[in-house]
């Protein structure tokens, strides 16, 4: 370790040194990102010929090459160094926080602040933004289940979309085939997306973590080429009609469809089609606060601790007599239940659903949400599903690059902090005075 | 059924089977040696076809049409930016994990496949692209109506991944750098105690299974003509079936599921219904990872504290 007091020539030497790695490994990275974007990002087909963009990876390349370099430099200087070392010792934090029970009360008010802040916005948004709203809403609902199955119990479920559908086409073909309305529909398809986890987790749950992982892909890609080809049934591509909600037999429309009364005649107020987006969005609202404080508790129970301890440590698990099948089977029944809630709430907002909707992409969306938000952490997942919904309608411009930021967030995310961003609290008693 | 329809699906079940088992050889090493599923595979796979006909366009563009050099350089070329591909993946996304949460790979894999997907429809567009057909010959048995039609393409499709399959197992059987696979594939920590830099070995385990993505990007590429950026999810994952199928970390295994699968799903095709032919390879996997997640030629795995 060269002293602060070496001598300056001493210092240049090592300086030199430095910066001759730094070119090297500049060059590298030039030539490597060149061989690797050339021909893909710079050489675009068009028909059967190619079209010259090689200006487009040059300038990649560059940029690339530009940042290791100034990456390598930095990391040898002493601030550097330092700022190296706290991201590792960052790497191998614990999972999780711990803070006592009576550090845990003082969020109160926040709380209060956020529910009626989430209770007056829909009467202040533009009809777009309260589209907006509404899908923030599904993403937090969707990402508070999953976060039960890949937070809290570590199965890395990436079919999740699959009990969504179950619920959106629930609720749709309910409505079709057996003439029920949102509000009988909406515990059924909970009930039958639960059974749809239960069937599917109770076989599958017995392997280990990314056999896990590709069998439910496996069956959310078949629960979609299901609904996709089976035309008699679900309609096929062309998607089926999905119910509005009704509050106590008040109608939603201008007009009375099905012999109800319309809500804006009985409260003798005029028509306005927003009132439909708010009640959905109201409803909606209360089910994700009953969500939260759902899995706060559920977290606190003895399920719960399981669940974070199988996560952590199957085996010791088991040797410590937890029945691992029925406590992953629980979290996992949890999840489909939570998105099939959801999906009945995305088919009575669209009004319309098809298949093209619980394609793959939307299971990584969903995943991406809950890693990004910390893997366990309920606030966090709240905060990236409401971010990752309405950054993007922030930046339209930018709308084609989502998806590939998305993925490139969530390797950065993987190497930066592999237990997510906001750590998770746990809440326990502390003991004070009598250990040493 | 004719024994003719039985006979065509076969010829295309064993083609189909062929490209599925050389693709599956990049996950079956890469999960025998570090124990991850490599989600970006099947995306490298797709990389590899775009790489295909660019390559193609390029060399016609300058005017060579010596057909045997164009396919050649073509598949060199392939293979080597597929390979980088497959190297870099391993250095970015991977290497920094080693040690991290269970999950954190496999995480950090969809990442990248969701990068690969997005950055090659970005460049190249969202449209389906393809190459010009090149080697139109076709063999044909029986005669009338009744007939089975090999194209010469098909044939060099068994050929090809028959042959590289051969090459792959002369090398991890009887060369030195083999051996170093099967030892970091058996103790990882046991073989760098013994000086083996299971770093480097890793890397080679990625680029190697990258290389026979590559040869099947290719070969498919020549056979169907055209492709998409999604193309790499659904093979990615029927690869992955047939990797499980034969016993996941077992080379003959990949080759054996590979063909295994393509056969079945061929029959399924001609015979039941080709609108469900995914779904029946899922839920062969599903089955599969059921009731012998083994796989026929792997061996049980033992979970040690």
């Amino acid at each position: 370790m060269p002293s602060t007091a070496a001598s300056p020539a001493a210092n240049t030497v090592r300086w030199n040194r430095v910066f001759r790695q730094a070119v090297l490994e500049a060059a590298a990275a030039f030539a490597l990102a060149l061989l690797l974007l050339g021909p893909i990002v710079g050489l675009v087909l068009d028909g059967y010929q190619v079209k010259n963009e090689l200006q487009r990876p040059l300038l990649i390349a560059a940029i690339i090459a530009i940042g290791r370099f100034l990456v390598t430099l930095a990391v040898h200087t002493p601030t550097g160094q330092v700022a190296l070392d706290r991201f590792n010792a960052r790497r191998r934090q614990p999972g999780v926080l711990v803070v006592s029970v009576s550090e845990s009360g003082r969020q109160r008010w926040w709380l209060l602040a956020i529910i009626a802040l989430g209770l007056t916005l829909p009467f202040l948004a533009s009809k777009y933004w309260l589209t907006v709203l509404i899908q923030a809403m599904i993403y937090v609902l969707l990402g508070l289940g999953l976060n039960i199955v890949v937070g809290l119990a570590g199965l890395l479920d990436l079919g999740y979309v699959a009990f969504y559908a179950v619920g959106a086409y629930g609720l749709a073909l309910g409505a079709q085939y057996l003439d029920l309305g949102f509000w009988s529909a909406l515990p059924l398809a909970a009930l039958l997306a639960a059974l749809f986890g239960g069937l599917l987790g109770f076989p599958v749950l017995r392997m280990h973590g990314d056999y896990l992982a590709i069998v439910t892909l496996g069956f959310g890609e078949i629960i979609r080429l299901v609904l996709n080809n089976w035309l008699e049934f679900t309609g096929g591509p062309n998607g089926v009609a999905a119910p509005a909600p009704q509050l106590f037999g008040l109608e939603f429309t201008r007009a009375a469809r099905d012999g109800g009364i319309p809500f804006h005649e009985y409260f003798q107020i005029s028509y306005d089609p927003l009132h439909r987006f708010v009640f959905i969005y109201l409803v909606l609202f209360l089910i994700v606060c009953l969500m939260v404080v759902v899995v706060t508790r559920l977290r606190d129970m003895p399920v719960g601790r399981a669940w974070e301890a199988l996560r952590e440590d199957e085996i010791a698990c088991r040797a410590l007599g937890i029945n691992h099948v029925l406590v992953k089977l629980s979290a996992f029944m949890m999840g489909a239940t939570v998105g099939g809630i959801a999906g009945v709430f995305f088919a009575t907002y669209q009004g319309f659903i098809n298949p093209m909707s619980f394609n793959f992409f939307e299971s990584a969306l969903i995943v991406a949400i809950v890693v990004l938000g910390g893997l366990g952490s309920t606030t966090g997942v709240i905060v990236a599903a409401v971010v990752l919904t309405i950054l993007p309608e922030l930046l339209r411009a930018f709308a084609d690059y989502r998806v590939f930021t998305f993925g490139v967030l969530m390797v950065l995310m993987m190497i930066w902090r592999p237990r997510g961003l906001m750590r998770p609290r746990r809440r326990a008693f502390e003991v004070k005075g009598l250990c040493p | 059924m004719d024994w003719h329809i039985l006979a065509q699906q076969l010829v295309n079940g064993l083609t189909l089977g062929s490209i599925y088992g050389l693709i599956a050889i990049g996950y079956t090493m890469v999960y025998g040696i570090v124990g991850m599923i490599n989600f970006a595979h099947g995306d490298v796979y797709m990389v590899s076809a775009y790489l295909t006909a660019i390559c193609l366009a390029v060399l016609f563009s300058f005017g060579i049409d010596s057909l045997p050099f164009a396919l050649l350089a073509t598949l060199a070329t392939t293979m080597l930016i597929t390979a980088a591909y497959g190297w870099t993946i391993e250095r970015v996304a991977y290497r920094p994990l080693r040690g991290a949460p269970r999950l954190a790979p496999l995480i950090s894999a969809i990442g990248m496949s969701l990068v690969l997907q997005n950055g090659v429809q970005l460049s190249q567009g969202a449209k389906t692209q393809g190459v010009p057909s090149l080697i139109p010959a076709t063999l044909r048995f029986g005669e009338g109506d009744d007939f089975v039609q090999i194209t010469l393409v098909q044939l060099l499709i068994v050929v090809v991944s028959l042959t590289s399959m051969a090459a792959l197992t002369w090398l991890i059987q009887r060369t030195s750098l083999g051996r170093q696979c099967r030892a970091t594939q058996q103790d990882r920590r046991m073989a760098a105690i013994l000086g083996i830099n299971t770093d480097r070995i890793i890397s080679t385990v990625f680029v190697i299974g990258a290389a026979m993505a590559a040869i099947a990007g290719v070969l498919v590429t020549l056979n169907y003509g055209s492709f998409d950026f999604y193309i790499g999810f659904v093979t990615g994952i029927k690869a992955f079936t047939a990797a499980v199928l034969g016993g996941i970390g077992s080379l003959p295994g990949a080759m054996l599921g590979g063909l295994i699968l393509g056969l079945s799903e061929a029959l399924f095709s001609g015979m039941v219904n080709t609108d469900y032919k995914d779904v029946f390879a899922f839920s062969l996997l599903v089955l599969v990872l059921i009731f012998r997640p083994t796989g026929l030629l792997g061996k049980p795995e033992v979970e040690k504290v």
